[in-house]
């Protein structure tokens, strides 16, 4: 303070809120706060008045008032004496569905394409970057449209494998059909059926399901304490035991003997009546869509992985050759955990992403939560409103839920600093 | 002090904006302010609502929007058509993006209560049916049980699918779709076994295929399905006009009023009733705030009811209804405009 003046006055005056920078950004952030303040409550009260206006309330009793309609895939039962809330969960199931699916393939296939655009081979190169280029500079909505497109009028109507001499027949050992509505696959039987876990409200989970998953589970844990013993014996002995073998025991032998104990079998879809039943029909739409949201999503992804890769340093690959480390082992010990630094922030982005364009499903008739909270229920029950509002919430959950998994995974994948 | 001084600005300005904008006036108002109808219809159904290759938007709906556009404002050609989904015509109407609604809207119960939405009379008995491809060897809907339909959502049919299954204890697929331009071309490329919709619809769809004699409409009739225009809830003067504009119609064809005779007879007719309708007695049009011809240039715009039917949607045309359950009452129909007086 040079200013004598400033320093002798010590009374407050209201001009000292603009030109006194003691209080100036005080006085900045109070007036930004009331201006938005205003205009939400300003949303708000019109909101209210123009509903009052027309004679609408918000209200979420439709939510448990009977559906009416049917839903073409249901992962739980579903039936149209249902509610709209039940409807609303089916059609949330189908989205998470879609986004799993869509996440794994989309970063199995955006690292494949990520590293091979950085292949000494110029042609392999090329052919990823038009593939990127082509795919990220196009709208999703139009690759919805054309991959669902190509099924429906290039596959063939059930009817074509009727009769004795069929124009098209099933493949890979008559287990599956192409259809132009959806891909029949085989169903899984059992001759020792264990029977199923009630959890309420008509979803169960087989027990035979829940062993599997418990075994596979365990495998793994079982070769993360294999590889930990290795690497204890290594660090002791400075030879790495042999451990592939041992792994890949734990992981396959448990689940070869559920599968003999439960007397697991395929059953291939048959032709009855107007479709294929027997099997699981997995609908176009779902493909349609899947499909478009990973070529989609893969493009973007790969470019994260090949900025990443980039971004590490060349002399660490250097370092790591210069101490005799073979280039597998430079990958996997010095340049991925540095890429995945810079990888993991924008990957998160990309899977909330893919997990809200999966909102497009509309398009193929796909029955999302757009389909059924957002589509029939807000158009069988009018309550626009109230339907759209319970979307975006459910989004925003889901995406903040994505997004805080993928924070604690980046905790832990980021460089360690100390 | 300051502050709170510009806070209660704020806060004034604010509740003056808000009611602002929940201020209404009347629709008749607004619309004749605008100089132009806007009025909802189909995306393209040949028949009821579909450019023709001149753009002009022609149909047996179509032809509604131009009766009430020539009552109010006295030109039919002052509408702007707003094509709408099944998803999105009852949001336009209670947003008050259209004014009228004439698109092969079901008149149900909670569209008019719940949904805030006032039909104002039935332009066209209808009935769901199912249409398939003559190879498929289905000779009724009782044999469907299995088959894939495709279904528009957001529609009453989709209800009475589902309901009509479980009464017959079968099972289907549904292929949700969102026009019946996609419709078409899913029912086409054969992604379902059935296409179902109104049956005027099926017939309307039909008649646009290249080869319209390989598919069948399915004898069964499943819903009562009762089209009509709807308008917007609690603007009951607009709702009137729109309800007698579609009896001015209907009341026309009754007592032989076409848009051919109808010079003549306004000059000639001594007949009280067409006197009334015509507005060259008593003062009709005044009770609810329009002129004495309103009811005379409706019919002028495209005809009389059964002139509208038979140019868009009759037996001569490519689409061939017939006229069934919307003949006359007199004819065994269901046809029955109150008298005006």
């Amino acid at each position: 303070m040079t200013d004598v003046s400033a320093s002798t006055d010590t009374s407050f005056r209201p001009s000292m809120l603009i030109y006194d920078r003691r209080y100036r950004s005080l006085t900045f952030q109070v007036i930004v706060f009331i201006l938005v303040m205003a205009a939400m409550w300003w949303l708000i009260s019109n909101t209210i008045t123009n509903l009052a206006s027309m004679g609408k309330t918000f209200d979420f009793g439709f939510l448990f008032q009977r559906a009416g309609y049917d839903i073409s895939q249901t992962l739980i039962p579903y039936s149209a004496d249902d509610t709209h809330f039940r409807a609303a969960v089916v059609g949330l199931l189908n989205t998470l569905l879609v986004a799993i699916l869509g996440c794994i393939a989309a970063t199995i296939l955006g690292i494949a394409v990520g590293v091979a655009r950085l292949s000494k081979n110029w042609l392999f190169g090329r052919l990823m970057t038009v593939y990127v280029e082509i795919f990220r500079n196009i709208p999703l909505l139009l690759w919805i449209l054309i991959i669902y497109a190509v099924f429906t009028e290039i596959m063939p109507a059930p009817n074509a494998y009727r009769g004795d001499d069929p124009a098209w027949s099933m493949i890979l050992f008559d287990n599956v059909a192409l259809t132009n509505r959806y891909t029949s696959i085989p169903t899984l039987g059992m001759t020792n059926d264990p029977g199923s876990l009630d959890l309420g409200a008509r979803i169960t989970f087989n027990w035979a399901t829940i062993a599997f998953v418990v075994v596979l589970i365990g495998g793994w844990i079982a070769r993360g304490m294999i590889a930990k013993n290795a690497q204890k014996v290594q660090n002791r002995t400075g030879f790495r035991p042999t451990t592939w073998w041992k792994s890949l025991l734990v992981m396959t032998v448990p689940s070869l003997f559920l599968i003999w104990f439960f007397g697991l079998h395929l059953i291939a879809p048959a032709l009855k009546g107007f479709n294929f039943t027997g099997g699981i029909n997995v609908s176009n739409s779902l493909v349609a869509l899947w499909l478009a949201l990973t070529l989609y999503t893969a493009a973007f992804i790969a470019e994260i992985v090949r900025a990443g890769i980039l971004a590490v340093s060349r002399g660490q690959s250097e370092a790591a050759f210069a101490l005799g480390l073979r280039p597998k082992r430079t990958m996997n010990l010095v340049i991925l955990p540095q890429a995945l630094r810079v990888i993991i922030p924008p990957l998160i982005s990309q899977y909330l992403n893919l997990t809200k364009n999966s909102s497009l499903a509309i398009a193929v008739g796909y029955m999302d939560l757009r389909g059924t909270l957002g589509g029939t229920t807000l158009n069988q029950t009018g309550r626009e409103l109230e339907a759209i509002v319970l979307m975006m919430l459910t989004y925003l959950m889901l995406s903040l839920l994505i997004s805080a998994a993928m924070n604690v995974f980046n905790s832990r994948v980021k460089l360690k600093e100390r | 002090m300051t502050k709170s001084v510009f806070l209660g600005t704020v806060a004034a300005a604010t509740l003056l904006a808000g009611m602002g904008m929940a201020q209404e006036g009347s629709t008749l108002a607004q619309v004749k302010e605008r100089g132009e109808l806007n009025c909802g219809v189909n995306t393209g159904l040949v028949g009821f609502a579909a450019p023709d290759a001149n753009g002009n938007w022609t149909g047996f709906d179509v032809a509604l929007c131009r009766a009430v556009a020539a009552a109010v404002l006295g030109d039919p050609t002052k509408v702007k058509f707003v094509p709408t989904t099944g998803q999105t015509r009852f949001t336009a109407v209670s947003s008050g993006e259209v004014d009228l609604l004439a698109r092969n809207s079901t008149w149900t119960y909670s569209r008019d209560t719940d949904l805030k939405l006032d039909f104002t009379g039935v332009n066209y008995y209808d009935g769901q049916g199912f249409m398939v491809s003559k190879d498929l060897g289905v000779t009724s809907a009782k044999e469907l049980d299995g088959a894939t339909i495709c279904i528009q959502t957001g529609t009453t049919t989709e209800l009475n699918l589902a309901d009509y299954f479980r009464a017959n204890q079968m099972d289907y697929t549904p292929v949700n779709i969102d026009s019946n331009a996609e419709g078409e071309q899913q029912y086409m490329a054969g992604a379902c076994d059935a296409y179902t919709t109104d049956a005027s619809g099926l017939a309307a769809t039909r008649a646009a295929f290249a080869d319209p004699e390989n598919h069948i409409i399915l004898p069964e009739i499943i819903s009562k399905e009762p089209l009509g225009p709807a308008v917007r809830h609690g603007d009951n003067n607009w709702g009137d006009i729109v309800r007698w504009t579609l009896n001015a119609l209907v009341a026309a064809e009754e007592y032989g009023v076409t848009s051919r005779n109808i010079e003549e007879l306004v000059r000639s007719s001594t007949n009280p009733e067409v006197q009334r309708l015509l507005g060259t007695s008593d003062e009709l049009g005044a009770m609810m705030g329009l002129d004495a011809e309103w009811a005379k240039r409706a019919i002028l715009a495209s005809g009389n009811y059964g002139e509208i039917f038979a140019a868009n949607i009759g037996e001569q045309t490519p689409i061939g209804l017939a006229r069934g359950l919307n003949a006359q009452w007199t004819q065994g129909g269901l046809l029955y405009a109150p008298p005006f007086r």
